[in-house]
């Protein structure tokens, strides 16, 4: 029976498992993200919060489960991956902005090689998605000529660009120096006012208590506690959460 | 003093041999203008075979790589060339020479793609990948470009290694450079020739050696 759009989740993760050899990371994660939710994970490391994540667009292939992006099937045999992936943005800790290429070019990239745009097309979009994340000055420089902080911004944009379902963050703002990190927070917050899914890796606590929409701790490959900020972070129910928290805060 | 430049820097000499060694020059010339591009993409292709998932394949260009370095590139021509015909394979110089030194230099490149693929980081790919690349458009668009940056120095002294190795060309009598300067220097009994020679390939070749010292700095710096 087909689902309404209203009801069918933007992304949603069913009884996935992941090893590494004979490691298991992941025991069986079921997760289930409307349509522009925010949703925090936390956890320590280890715990297979940055392996869910990239999942979730098959960079790790699952060792089982399955996963749906708007109820298509992501994971199995006979998919079109590269369209698949198209409809789940990514956002990495260490930027991976080509350094070859400007910030236009960055941009660009998959919207005329992948989305056959013609240049003109492709960078009108670029220079729109540039634009949303504050760096319109800056779309004739090469990521080595700009900040940790800008740099992950164009890299926002450039997943942007591609207009995606749901976008995946892992530790976008870890690799930053302190000082950067309010600008690239700014961006996502943007981005989720604009109606975006958000699945996000993080250990920003201030900016989870005040924009996610749920918060889920992770530890040993499971989900040990979801709910909105103000209980998983304020009142805890599993001590494994709590002492997570009590070692952050520390 | 006279004798020595009688015999090494004869002017008169050299204005005979010139023409022969310009056209020498041309056909040094036309070897490199296959082989290198030959060379190149076959090393390229044996690279992403000995960097690839599949451990037949990988083996198999690890292989390849391993024996034509080892061969040395004199004894793998005058093999191909004086050798095949024992099997009934009889090849024109050309031929033979541009076998044999496409086998030896896809190797050399072979080695450089691989070493400048790995040097790219792997986020790059991954980037490239959950943009909707295929791993076909990654590697052209994303992971070459880096890649062959990284290495350029080496691919430029590689390709100086295979102007200088054409003169080996010379011992199945194709009228290469070296061939046609040591014709003159047997007719006219003068070593002026192979000095004319050896200012050609000098001429040819510093350039080219002082481009690589420069990326070498700016890599390094």
């Amino acid at each position: 029976m087909a689902r309404s759009p209203e009801t069918t989740p933007t992304l949603e993760v069913r009884a996935l498992h992941k090893a590494f050899g004979s490691e298991p990371v992941l025991r069986g994660i079921d997760l289930s993200v409307a349509r522009s939710e925010m949703v925090f994970v936390l956890g320590p490391s280890g715990s297979g919060k940055s392996t869910m994540l990239r999942c979730c667009n098959r960079l790790e292939e699952p060792t089982s489960g399955e996963i749906f992006i708007e109820g298509d099937r992501l994971t199995g045999p006979g998919v079109n991956l590269n369209a698949m992936r198209q409809r789940v943005g990514m956002v990495f800790q260490s930027f991976n902005l080509y350094p070859h290429l400007t910030a236009m070019g960055n941009v660009t990239l998959a919207l005329r090689r992948v989305q056959k745009k013609s240049r003109a097309e492709a960078e009108a979009i670029a220079a729109e998605a540039l634009d949303k994340v504050g760096l319109s000055d800056r779309a004739r420089h090469h990521p080595g000529q700009l900040s940790g902080g800008q740099q992950q911004r164009v890299a926002i944009a450039r997943a942007l660009a591609l207009k995606p379902t749901v976008m995946l963050f892992d530790e976008p703002t870890s690799a930053l120096d302190p000082e950067l990190v309010g600008d690239v927070l700014a961006v996502m917050r943007d981005v989720k006012a604009a109606g975006m899914t958000m699945l996000v890796v993080s250990h920003e606590m201030g900016f989870a208590r005040e924009a996610a929409d749920r918060v889920i701790f992770m530890d040993g490959g499971r989900i040990v506690e979801q709910g909105p900020p103000d209980q998983v972070l304020g009142a805890p129910t599993h001590d494994r959460t709590r002492a997570f928290l009590r070692r952050f805060h520390a | 003093m006279d004798a020595i430049l009688q015999q090494f820097f004869n002017w008169g000499v050299m204005a005979q041999a010139l023409p022969l060694l310009l056209k020498g020059l041309g056909m040094t010339l036309l070897i490199c203008a296959v082989v290198i591009p030959l060379g190149a993409l076959g090393g390229l292709l044996a690279a992403l075979a000995s960097t690839a998932q599949a451990r037949a394949l990988r083996w198999s260009a690890i292989a390849f790589v391993d024996l034509f370095r080892a061969l040395p590139p004199l004894v793998l021509l005058i093999f191909i060339y004086a050798g095949l015909p024992f099997a009934g394979l009889r090849l024109s110089p050309f031929a033979a020479v541009t076998i044999a030194f496409f086998l030896n230099n896809s190797a050399y490149f072979a080695e450089i793609f691989r070493a400048g693929l790995l040097s790219v980081p792997k986020g790059q790919a991954e980037a490239a990948l959950s943009t909707g690349l295929t791993p076909a458009q990654t590697l052209i668009w994303v992971r070459l470009p880096q890649a062959t940056r990284n290495v350029l120095p080496d691919l430029l002294s590689n390709v100086v290694e295979i102007v200088k190795l054409t003169s080996l060309a010379s011992v199945v009598s194709l009228g290469e450079m070296l061939h046609a300067a040591d014709l003159v220097r047997s007719v006219t009994y003068n070593a002026s020739p192979l000095i004319l020679a050896a200012g050609l390939y000098l001429l040819l070749l510093w350039p080219l050696v002082r481009l690589i010292g420069r990326f070498e700095r700016r890599i390094a710096g």
